[in-house]
């Protein structure tokens, strides 16, 4: 890194600021495909993390329940492969059978995880951060023993799905065309998930679910005073929370990927969790805060494949290749410690709820 | 006062046991995918539990386990000092990361001039202070913006494994390795090796058992003690109390990774040597698992440090003798604290005894991400 | 106002027993409530009150007995039951989510939808309005409950009964935080609703309030039914001696006081709250040595921020506080016990006590980092130890060791350890937020002679109270504060409660227009 004060004296900062913007607008359109493709892992563990939490049972335990779904996902569907033979893919998106049936099976083992994690923190009433903890243990546990027996044997995996992708004339048309691109270019679950995320909003704040939910999370008692039943209503929220963590384990695995690898969530559930405080625990402001996540990866994963040329290429090539890596964790440190004070949870999150009849 | 003593080894006794029975149901279960074996093979969870047992009890297995055992306590300790501050340090890995790194450093450039009585305790009083960084700075943002230590810890663990990376690859790589890797200090610290005739004991067992004593006459004797169980226990009256909540939090969670980055010293100095991509014993987990399984007590984290020390010592055996992978001592542990934290052996029993309340949840860390009130 | 017959009530509870582990809370208590009718249920903190109406609304299940609505047997096992059932509960403390708007409230659990998932919320705000108008009081269905005052949130807790049509209306301590104003009012519109042919259970400890609006008062003692009176045969002291179980003296006696030096002085103090919006904008306010000076006020006024700001635990923005002569204007709370100021919080649970720790642990919690009790960073627990024995015996704290959890003593217990630790010593300033709150009338008793033994040993005494009753008993100076600032000063002995309390709900306009 010596070489870097040298570097700087020979060009003008001036410039180098230039060149790192005409590199952007250059490749903003590869950039945004991927950052949205790259924010669909973190967007739906802050969803689940939101759908939880505004009932007030926190999830850390999203982690290991993405980790369990991308196995589950990518096991299931290479077993149903193996036993169906090679099949043609539909039309759409690259889905086979062995596929689909994976992303299922990904969503039923999501959901048991989660109830696992509502157990623990509704009736058991155990601290919820060491409950999300020791499911993440046992996410990495289990899937690490099953994942060293299963390599033994020789699978041949289901593949993965395809983007929906976008005619080329369409994608290069300066930003409407850029803008299609990046929300179209996706597989079935990213596309899923922008649509998640919208309903999801109209639902929160509109919705009869969504009013009990945000009051479950805030003052429960008021809630159980209103003949609301406080424990079914934050079960079945973190239930179906398991099924959005789960989709992004099969992301991993079957969407982003061709097949399971050891800890492949690596840290994205925790990057989801920040992503929901940054955006305040609503929906669209979580997948904003996911995107913003994405981008430091999908600046790094830019860099990677088409290294800027010239003064600026010359910068880029003194630092080190694992600061790109370490960018995106980077990133999420800096905006959570700077934002996190002015984000409230909700009043009730991670508190367990006692019936009064409770004895 | 014998009674207290027994109900507390109870409940963590009974949690192993029930774990062990469900992983050797899980191990029988899924016996089908183990090479050579049939599925539904009732002799498989025998001969794997067996093997573990044959790789513990030896002379060679038991110097492994307190060998494997040192940085479990070390770890433990440090987790379980966050805890009773109310602070969940799952940095672990990355603490640790930085005590190697920071011991290979010292001894790389100063090793061969000064020999290694001056160059190993510079290197461990290095780890330790690199640990001590490493979780200064959740510390340091959760008492100045509310940033939850959950969420920090486990960034900078991804951080700091690119830091580590990047160290190996570069500054302290070893010139001509196939593999980017750091180098191999054996030789230089032959001092370490305490009894001549064991294979691996080394000076860092007895770091880890000073260290149990030492931690409980913090936590209990000193007032600073004090003051950490009172931020833990209640943060509110901590501060009604005229404690400096802040301070706490930073020293603590900088303690809890000297801690870290000690154990990282001492493995790195007495076990491993050297270090490589990827490095990663899976300190950050089964830290958290010791602390727990003690319920934060620092005598407690001797024990069960051992416990954890032993299996991971006789997991081995039970790969190379029945084929069980290693992995099953980390879905173990999850089992073990699961049974432990929803108080098995008191959920049954208060089912016999009809009427009594459910028991008190047991409140180690505040549910929530921002802390807006630290002042 | 129709009626089976004068014979028949609308609301019966017979043989009624709840017990938690080690208390009888409820023990075979009987009550009855006709149409119409305001029965109140009359009993000191901790009588079982609160635990008979929990298990009328389905929060608490009764191991015996049997409730009967219009004479016929029913089961009510959830707040669901009660509510399809026509009763409607006010708890104490507001069952209202701060962040949601009223109408959200309102309806909450009984939405008005425009389809099987999406709520009407204008058909919401049209129906809640028109409610409101009928009973005469004004609500913006659209404003945050958080926004309100506590008098309006309690009328958004009534509106929520209205809502669902409730025939059996339960108030559990309703005026508790009210001005004598506010109270007023309440009596007014509770007074409407049992004209309306509704039954309503009023529940209280104090005397005077149940002789004035019920029509049948009934006390209970220990979970026990000990008698009922209706308002024109009984006294206050009948009625304070059947609810304590022995005569009372209504009044504490505060003897004289003998005032010297100015101690503490506030000039021109700003303190902002966790939101940044200036909670007091100038205060100032002069305690001397030797006298109590109560602080009244309706909750929410910045009694806490003042509180906080004098002993430490919040940082003033502006303006001046002295101790006996310094400057002690945003000192650490450490630094203000040194200084001899001693804090009794308002909620003991979250600031007091730190229920986990032993009770030994409890009585240093403000004193552990000096001798006797730590020399060099190094505790003494001989030295803790044989003081909290010392302390114990002679406070009076009940407890069966000094080494149980705080958390297992009784909340009068708990609060004396709180006053054990910051009484004794020698004080030049005591600083009380709501010392007696939830207590039983013994430990009050007990709290209150503790309080003014320190004031003739010569300490400053700032009391800030909700309970106007406590201000008026043993202030000899009353500080009425509204909107962050002093806005009346007067002679405790000699206040006036309405004149009081007219300041509390005004700041004074209408006093200075009613003198004008």
């Amino acid at each position: 890194m010596s070489g870097i004060p040298g570097a700087l004296d020979a060009i003008p900062l001036i410039g180098l600021v230039f060149q790192l913007m005409g590199y952007l607008i250059e490749n903003i359109n590869p950039i945004s495909a991927t950052t949205v493709a790259v924010s669909v892992p973190i967007a739906l563990a802050a969803l689940c993390g939101v759908m939880c939490e505004r009932s007030g049972v926190v999830n850390i335990g999203l982690e290991g329940i993405m980790l369990i779904c991308a196995f589950v996902g990518w096991y299931a569907s290479a077993l149903v492969a193996g036993a169906l033979g090679p099949e043609a893919p539909f039309p759409l998106f690259g889905a086979t059978p062995a596929l689909l049936i994976g992303v299922l099976a990904a969503i039923v083992a999501g959901m048991l995880v989660s109830l696992l994690h509502a157990w623990l923190s509704i009736s058991a009433r155990i601290d919820q951060i060491i409950g999300g903890t020791i499911i993440n243990i046992g996410a990495a546990g289990i899937t690490g023993y099953l994942y060293t027996l299963v390599s033994g044997q020789s699978l041949t995996g289901a593949g993965q799905f395809t983007p929906l992708g976008v005619p080329q004339e369409v994608a290069t048309v300066p930003l409407v065309g850029w803008l299609l691109n990046a929300v179209l270019n996706q597989g079935p679950i990213g596309l899923t998930t922008i649509i998640i995320v919208i309903i999801f909003q109209i639902m929160l704040f509109r919705s009869r679910w969504g009013l009990r939910t945000r009051a479950a999370g805030e003052h429960p008692r008021a809630v159980e005073t209103v003949g609301i039943d406080v424990i079914r209503l934050r079960y079945r929220n973190v239930v179906m929370s398991g099924a959005l963590a789960a989709l992004g384990g099969a992301w991993l695995s079957m969407e982003y990927g061709t097949q399971f690898q050891a800890n492949m969530t690596n840290g994205r559930g925790f990057i989801g969790l920040a992503a929901m405080i940054v955006g305040r625990w609503s929906p669209v402001g979580a997948f904003g805060a996911a995107l913003l996540f994405a981008s430091a990866t999908g600046l790094s994963l830019s860099i990677t494949i088409s290294p800027p040329s010239g003064d600026l290429g010359n910068v880029f090539s003194y630092i080190p290749s694992e600061f790109w890596d370490a960018l995106p964790y980077i990133i999420t440190i800096v905006i959570l410690a700077g934002v996190v004070g002015r984000s409230i949870a909700p009043a009730a999150d991670g508190q367990p709820y006692e019936r009064e009849s409770a004895s | 006062m014998t009674r207290r003593v027994i109900q507390s080894l109870a409940e963590p006794l009974a949690a192993i046991v029930l774990a062990l029975l469900a992983g050797g149901i899980m191990i029988f279960l899924l016996s089908g995918l183990v090479p050579g074996r049939q599925p539904f093979d009732a002799r498989l969870p025998i001969d794997a539990y067996g093997a573990l047992v044959s790789g513990i009890v030896s002379f060679n297995g038991l110097t492994s386990t307190l060998v494997y055992s040192t940085p479990l306590i070390l770890g433990g300790l440090g987790v379980a000092v966050g805890f009773k501050a109310g602070l969940f340090n799952i940095g672990g890995r990355g603490q640790f990361l930085m005590g190697s790194i920071a011991s290979v450093a010292v001894i790389s450039a100063i090793g061969g001039a000064t020999g290694p009585w001056i160059a190993i305790p510079l290197a461990l009083l290095a780890g330790a202070l690199a640990g001590a960084l490493a979780g200064f700075i959740p510390g340091f943002l959760k008492a100045t913006s509310g940033a939850h230590e959950v969420v920090t810890t486990i960034m900078l663990n991804y951080i700091l494994f690119y830091v580590s990376n990047w160290a190996i690859k570069g500054p302290l790589t070893l010139p001509r390795a196939p593999q980017p890797t750091t180098q191999d200090i054996s030789e230089l610290n032959g001092a370490l090796y305490v009894l001549p005739f064991t294979r691996d004991l080394h000076i860092g067992v007895f770091i880890a058992l000073l260290a149990v004593p030492i931690i409980w006459f913090v936590l209990y004797k000193t007032t600073l003690g004090f003051e950490i169980r009172s931020a833990g226990a209640n943060p509110d009256a901590a501060r009604y109390a005229g404690m400096k909540t802040r301070r706490l939090i930073v020293l603590t969670m900088s303690l809890s990774g000297l801690l870290m980055g000690l154990a990282g010293s001492v493995t790195l100095l007495g076990q491993v040597h050297q270090t490589s991509f990827g490095y990663d014993t899976g300190i950050g987990f089964d830290a958290i698992t010791v602390a727990l399984l003690a319920s934060s007590n620092p005598i407690g984290v001797l024990f069960s440090g051992l416990l954890l020390g032993a299996m991971r010592a006789g997991s081995p055996a039970m790969q190379s003798q029945a084929g069980v992978p290693p992995d099953l001592i980390n879905a173990l542990q999850a089992i073990i604290l699961l049974f432990l934290i929803v108080n098995v052996l008191r959920r049954v029993l208060a089912r016999r005894r009809a009427g009594t309340s459910t028991p008190e949840p047991a409140a180690l860390t505040a549910g929530k991400y921002s802390t807006e009130s630290v002042q | 106002m129709t009626q089976d017959g004068p014979g028949v009530p609308a609301l019966e509870m017979r043989g009624m027993t709840k017990r938690y582990p080690g208390v009888v809370a409820n023990d075979h208590i009987d009550l009855d409530v006709c149409p119409g009718e305001i029965h109140a249920l009359l009993g000191e903190n901790g009588a079982g009150k609160t635990t008979l109406m929990n298990v009328l609304y389905g929060l608490a299940r009764p191991d015996e007995g049997q409730i009967l609505l219009d004479g016929k047997p029913v089961q009510i096992a959830s707040p669901a039951d009660a509510i399809a059932r026509g009763i409607s509960m006010v708890h104490q403390h507001f069952m209202l989510v701060p962040v949601l708007s009223v109408a959200d409230n309102v309806i909450l659990g009984a939405e008005t939808m425009a389809n099987p998932i999406f709520l009407d919320r204008k058909q919401a705000r049209r129906k809640i309005a028109d409610l409101a108008g009928r009973f005469g009081f004004e609500l913006d269905p659209e404003a945050k409950v958080a926004s309100l005052s506590v008098g309006q949130q309690q009328r958004v807790e009534i509106l929520k009964a209205l809502y669902r049509e409730a025939r059996i209306l339960v108030l559990d301590e309703p005026t508790a935080v009210l001005t004598p104003q506010e109270t007023d009012e309440i009596f007014g519109l509770l007074r409407r609703l049992a004209a309306d042919g509704r039954s309503i259970v009023f529940i209280s400890h104090k005397l005077y309030e149940v002789l004035e609006i019920a029509d049948r008062i009934t006390v209970i003692r220990r979970g026990k039914v000990i008698g009922e009176r209706r308002p024109a045969e009984t006294t206050e002291e009948e009625l304070a001696e059947l609810m304590v179980g022995r005569a009372v003296e209504l009044t504490a006696d505060r003897g004289e006081s003998h005032v010297g030096r100015p101690m503490l002085q506030i000039e021109g103090l700003r303190v902002a709250d966790a939101r940044h919006r200036e909670i007091i904008p100038g205060l100032s306010l002069e305690v001397r040595a030797g006298e109590i000076v109560g602080v009244a006020g309706v909750a929410g006024n910045g009694q806490d921020e003042l509180v906080e700001s004098i002993v430490g635990m919040r940082t003033p923005q502006g303006g001046k506080v002295t101790l006996d002569g310094r400057d002690v204007t945003g000192l650490s709370p450490r630094k203000m016990n040194m200084a001899e100021v001693a804090y009794v919080p308002g909620d003991r649970h979250r600031f007091g006590l730190i229920l986990a720790f032993p009770v030994y642990d409890n009585l240093v919690l403000t004193g552990y980092y000096s001798p006797p009790y730590s020399r060099s960073f190094l505790r003494d627990d001989q030295a803790i130890k044989s003081s909290a024995e010392r302390q114990v015996e002679k406070f009076d704290i009940r407890t069966p060791s000094i080494n149980v959890p705080a958390a297992t003593l009784s909340g009068g217990n708990q609060q004396k350890v709180i006053v054990a630790r910051e009484f004794d010593r020698p004080l030049k300033l005591l600083v009380l937020d709501q010392p007696t709150r939830g207590l039983d009338v013994g430990s009050i008793e007990f709290i209150h002679r503790q309080i003014i033994a320190k004031r003739d040993a010569g300490a400053a005494v700032l009391l800030v109270s909700a309970e106007l009753d406590e201000v008026m008993e043993m202030s000899d100076r009353i500080a009425v504060m509204y909107r962050g600032r002093i806005v009346a000063e007067m002679d405790g002995r000699t206040a006036d409660k309405s004149e009081v309390g007219l300041y509390m709900a005004t700041g004074g306009r209408e006093a200075a227009e009613a003198t004008a």
